[in-house]
């Protein structure tokens, strides 16, 4: 059924043609081909112009523009990050700098500090010392001289004791025998 | 059964004809500016458009546009450094002209109702002439007598040369008839097909509306088929105009370094 139906529009559509000449193939047809080359050269051209003078060099211009910028801000940030990397170093230098000399301040404070303590305990011994070596000389002296005084109390007791008993004891021989019963 | 049908009978041919639209002439030759002419002319006119509003942008965070502009330049420029290497970027514009000439002119051709261009030997045998013209051309003049070397590739056994340089000269002087047969056919024959089944499509369906079920279930097969086609020549539009640049690019190649 299908074929018949496509021979069918065939026939119709051969009938148009007269049956001496084949139906025509237009990309064949000669008439048209001296236009389509003339048309065809100028249009061409025309494109060929456009895109080489004007079009073409301005993409390329804005691509390589980009490819440009693209680069030099690859080397800009490459810098930067450098110029980061060796301030970082710095800081860091500069806080294990910072660190060392507070290190070091604090322990000379330290040391300052233990200095002083020190002279100033060796200062308050060595008052001390003194004054109790002042005191015991002291204590010696007014000792001895105590001593002194109860041994003349003693003579003049015995003195005097030996007078009531109406004796005249030499003062050599009262000393002596003082001297003798203090001992 | 009648169908009424065969009103419309199927004319795959129609869509290639071409018509004056300004009768021009010149000393007696007829170059009148035909609907071929129009459509040519449409490409041009996009494809400057469209490529000068991208040009014209040049912001350094290209937008949508621009962006698509810039794949296309960065597309042929890949092209042509693959294939023709370095000093192959001296005929960039022109194979990129030649790309979207031929790539406009395929695309238009996907518009329903619209004349295809490129479905023209004429056409697209200048455009291959225009090539290998150039190809020669600059060959002879870069290389010198030297470029027909690429008739005698070095390094084979005396003997081979009677039978290699005749090979290798009827292969360069097919060069430009394949080039330009390649496109011709592709979008001849790939719009007589889409003509031949949407019309088919169009038929059946109609013939299933005045009583025949079986021929409607046909005609939707068909337009499923025409469906299908149609990417398949939205594929076959861009890639015809891409092989159609690096051959151009690979004969190019062969002016400029002739000796392999």
């Amino acid at each position: 059924m299908l074929i018949a139906l496509l021979a069918q529009g065939a026939a119709h559509g051969s009938g148009h043609m007269p049956d001496d000449a084949p139906p025509p193939f237009p990309p064949f047809e000669a008439w048209h081909m001296p236009g389509q080359l003339f048309w065809l050269a100028i249009l061409f051209a025309v494109l060929y112009f456009a895109l080489s003078r004007f079009i073409l060099p301005k993409m390329s211009d804005t691509i390589e523009k980009r490819s440009d910028r693209i680069a030099s801000d690859l080397d800009q940030a490459a810098v930067l990050n450098e110029q980061a990397t060796e301030a970082q170093q710095a800081l860091e230098l500069r806080i294990a700098q910072a660190k060392a000399k507070a290190r070091e301040t604090a322990a000379k404070a330290k040391q300052k500090i233990d200095d002083e303590v020190s002279a100033q305990t060796a200062r308050v011994d060595t008052e001390i010392e003194k004054k109790l070596e002042a005191a015991e000389s002291r204590i010696t002296e007014m000792r001895t001289k105590a001593m002194q005084n109860v041994e003349q109390i003693a003579i003049d007791t015995a003195d005097a004791m030996t007078a009531r008993f109406g004796l005249k004891a030499s003062p050599a021989d009262l000393k002596k025998a003082v001297s003798a019963s203090l001992k | 059964m009648n169908f009424a049908l065969t009103q419309t009978a199927i004319d795959p041919i129609h869509q290639f004809q071409v018509s004056k639209w300004l009768d021009l002439s010149i000393g007696g030759i007829d170059i009148s500016f035909t609907n071929a002419s129009g459509f040519m002319l449409l490409g041009v006119v996009l494809c400057i458009a469209f490529f000068g509003y991208a040009a014209s942008k040049r912001a350094l965070v290209p937008g949508r546009t621009q962006s698509m502009a810039e794949i296309g330049y960065g597309f042929v420029a890949d092209m042509v450094r693959s294939t023709a290497g370095e000093e192959g970027l001296r005929f960039f514009p022109f194979v990129f002209t030649l790309f979207f000439f031929v790539f406009f002119a395929n695309m238009i051709g996907m518009v329903p109702y619209a004349f295809t261009t490129t479905s023209h030997l004429v056409v697209t045998g200048a455009l291959a002439i225009l090539v290998i013209s150039i190809v020669i051309g600059f060959g002879i003049w870069k290389n010198g007598l030297k470029f027909f070397k690429l008739f005698a590739p070095s390094g084979a056994p005396f003997l081979i040369y009677f039978i290699l340089v005749p090979i290798e000269v009827i292969s360069f002087l097919a060069r430009p008839v394949t080039l330009a047969l390649r496109l011709f056919a592709n979008m001849l024959a790939g719009h007589i097909m889409l003509k031949l089944f949407a019309t088919f499509a169009a038929q059946l369906i109609g013939a299933a509306i005045s009583g025949t079920v079986l021929l409607g279930v046909v005609g939707l097969l068909a337009f499923g088929m025409g469906v299908a086609l149609n990417a398949l020549e939205l594929l076959v539009a861009g890639l015809q105009a891409y092989v159609f640049a690096i051959l151009t690019c690979v004969y190019l190649n062969d002016a400029l370094h002739p000796s392999h």
